[in-house]
């Protein structure tokens, strides 16, 4: 049912406007302050980055002229056509990469498994609620900062030079970084359960373990589980680029590919690791979903 | 029973009490276990079939974890040594040094470069996930087939790790921090996407509603219905990501992509422990510095309320 709105005369409208335009000034005033600080922020950033808009510009172009290599072949028996047009031929290294990306997942899990078995033990004690002592926590919430703080890669580098080229130093390096920032959202997770259970396990005289085991895992089992899944999802993709730095899995293949142009290569890698990427979204989210539905009816 | 409500009321602190809690019915819940035992045996022995899947569960991840180390070629003799080395690199860590005062300079500038790098990669990607926040969200286009569409792409874009993005865009713009700023430009605008329509699609239906009934555009819904309330929203997720953003910033560096993470790799490689420990403290202060300042303004902002990432 359509209608018209009646216009207001101009003298009703006015005082009306008028209101309106004094209530808003105030934070009108505000947000162009907030503007102008914003904008000498994002002049300085620029010139820290050197950032260069007629640069920029001029290469505007490259950027779609590069995806356009992505999509033929650039050498072989169909050369300058579509990648599509011969699957066999753009995923002639299927089975290799088939098994790279195998390992890159078997890191990812073994690295998220490791951290957060190490985040399970920690996570007790950095948290506020259950009575260690004041300098054991702060020291472990301190660890756990470090360790999160410094990017997985970082370590990664290191690692390669202690423990040699392969996949140890990359799992290595995902779990210290997992345990990281596992350790923080599962004391943060224990930081709000529900006090009665530990009361009633310490009045029955249960050791600091006992009241754990029975008191607080119960309560935040299904969500630590949760919150590892997520972490995993998270270290498919950093392990998906270890190989840049010599630590295992599909990277090595796929900065080869990236450095010496082979960009049919470098676009059927780039499927496979999206496509990996997106079946594991979609697992770990059911399975996150599952146990929610779980803790809900617990 | 009667011990417990007595030394609740005592005035010298829970800790003691519960303390004297513990010694006192200690002892006494030990003794009478085999009784209590007894008496409720469902508590004491479980759900046979929840103890199942529990093992099952611990077996089938342990067997994994067995798996994986032993296809990755892990060996203990490997770790051992490895972790011999790691002391003694930290041994070579201390006292962090630059070396020289002009070296100190240059990892300094690399350091604003990265923040800047973090900052403007961030921004660039919240204006532009922006309009495909509101094209996938199911209350602003009702239409199934592009809001897919949108929704697979920006799933397309985020399956790829920034270091990926960054060693692309060096190609098409070369070395430096311009293709820094791209490569976390590309990863979060897929992340920003999504956010930013799970934000629009948990928005308030009744100014919406009250917009249309004065008579307002489709146009004008989004800007004083829809923006207000997801605008503070917004702010918080950007701001959190800036803050996330200086840490992946801090590795870019690595692949070329300008900021410090190219004197960090270098460092490492050349075996420069005393550079390694102060670049790396460095980064520490510096997400510091800025997880305070970005918390301050989130606070201001939106009030002390959780993000969702």
């Amino acid at each position: 049912m359509p209608t018209t709105l009646p216009r207001l005369p101009d003298d009703r409208l006015r005082p009306l406007t008028e209101a309106y335009a004094s209530a808003v000034r105030a934070s009108r005033l505000r947000f162009l302050l907030g503007l102008v600080v914003f904008a000498v922020v994002l002049v300085v950033a620029a010139r820290f980055a050197e950032v260069d808009l007629v640069k920029m510009a001029n290469r505007i172009g490259a950027i779609g002229d590069y995806v356009g290599r992505l999509a033929v072949f650039d050498s072989g028996d169909f050369v300058g056509r579509p990648v599509i047009v011969a699957p066999g031929e753009w995923m002639w290294g299927l089975s290799h990469w088939a098994k790279l990306i195998g390992d890159t997942l078997l890191i990812a899990y073994a690295g998220t498994l490791l951290g957060a078995v190490a985040a399970f033990f920690l996570s007790f004690m950095a948290a506020r609620n259950l009575g260690r002592h004041p300098m054991v926590r702060i020291g472990v919430k301190r660890l756990l900062e470090f360790c999160r703080t410094v990017p997985e890669l970082v370590f990664a580098l290191i690692f390669v030079i202690a423990f040699g080229l392969g996949p140890l130093p990359g799992v290595l390096a995902l779990a210290i970084h997992t345990a990281g920032a596992l350790g923080k959202m599962f004391s943060e997770v224990v930081e709000n359960i529900d006090m009665k259970p530990v009361e009633g396990t310490t009045a029955t005289g249960g050791s600091w373990w006992q009241t754990v085991r029975f008191a607080v895992v119960p309560q935040v089992a299904a969500n630590f589980a949760s919150y590892a899944l997520l972490r995993f999802e998270i270290n498919v993709r950093g392990a998906s680029v270890m190989g840049f730095v010599g630590a295992g899995g599909i990277g090595q293949d796929l900065i080869e590919a990236i450095r010496k142009f082979y960009y049919a290569d470098v676009s059927a890698i780039l499927v496979l690791i999206i496509l990996t990427v997106m079946v594991i979204d979609l697992a770990t989210e059911r399975l996150r979903h599952h146990l929610t539905a779980t803790e809900a009816r617990a | 029973m009667s011990i417990v409500i007595r030394s609740a009321g005592e005035p010298d602190g829970p800790m003691s009490t519960t303390r004297r809690i513990r010694s006192a019915l200690g002892p006494t819940a030990r003794e009478n276990r085999r009784e209590l035992e007894k008496r409720h045996p469902t508590i004491f022995a479980g759900s046979r079939l929840g103890r199942a899947t529990t093992a099952a569960v611990v077996v089938g991840l342990l067997g994994l974890l067995v798996f994986a180390l032993w296809r990755l070629e892990f060996s203990f003799a490997r770790i051992g040594a490895g972790l011999g080395q790691l002391v003694h690199f930290l041994t070579l860590m201390v006292p962090p040094s630059a070396g020289t005062w002009a070296r100190l300079w240059l990892f300094l500038h690399s350091l604003g470069e990265t923040v800047a790098i973090a900052l403007l990669g961030t921004l660039a990607a919240a204006v532009l996930a922006f309009p495909f926040g509101f094209l996938a969200a199911k209350n602003v286009v009702a239409q199934r087939v592009l809001h897919f569409f949108t929704r697979r792409f920006l799933d397309t874009i985020r399956g790829v790790d920034t270091l990926i993005w960054a060693l692309i865009w060096i190609n098409v713009v070369g070395l430096g921090p311009f293709a820094g700023i791209l490569a976390i430009m590309s990863s979060d605008f897929g992340a920003f996407g999504k956010l930013f329509s799970e934000a629009i699609e948990a928005v308030d239906r009744k100014p919406i509603e009250g917009i249309a009934s004065t008579g307002g555009s489709r146009l004008a819904e989004i800007r004083f219905a829809i923006l207000p309330q997801i605008l503070p929203v917004i702010a918080g997720q950007v701001l959190y990501y800036i803050e996330s953003n200086t840490r992946s910033a801090t590795i870019i560096g690595i692949v070329g992509a300008g900021g410090i993470g190219m004197y960090l790799s270098e460092a490492i490689r050349t075996l420069e422990w005393q550079q390694v420990s102060l670049l790396v403290l460095m980064i520490l202060v510096t997400v510091a510095v800025i997880d305070q300042i970005s918390s301050r303004i989130r606070f201001a902002v939106i009030g002390e309320r959780r993000i969702e990432t």
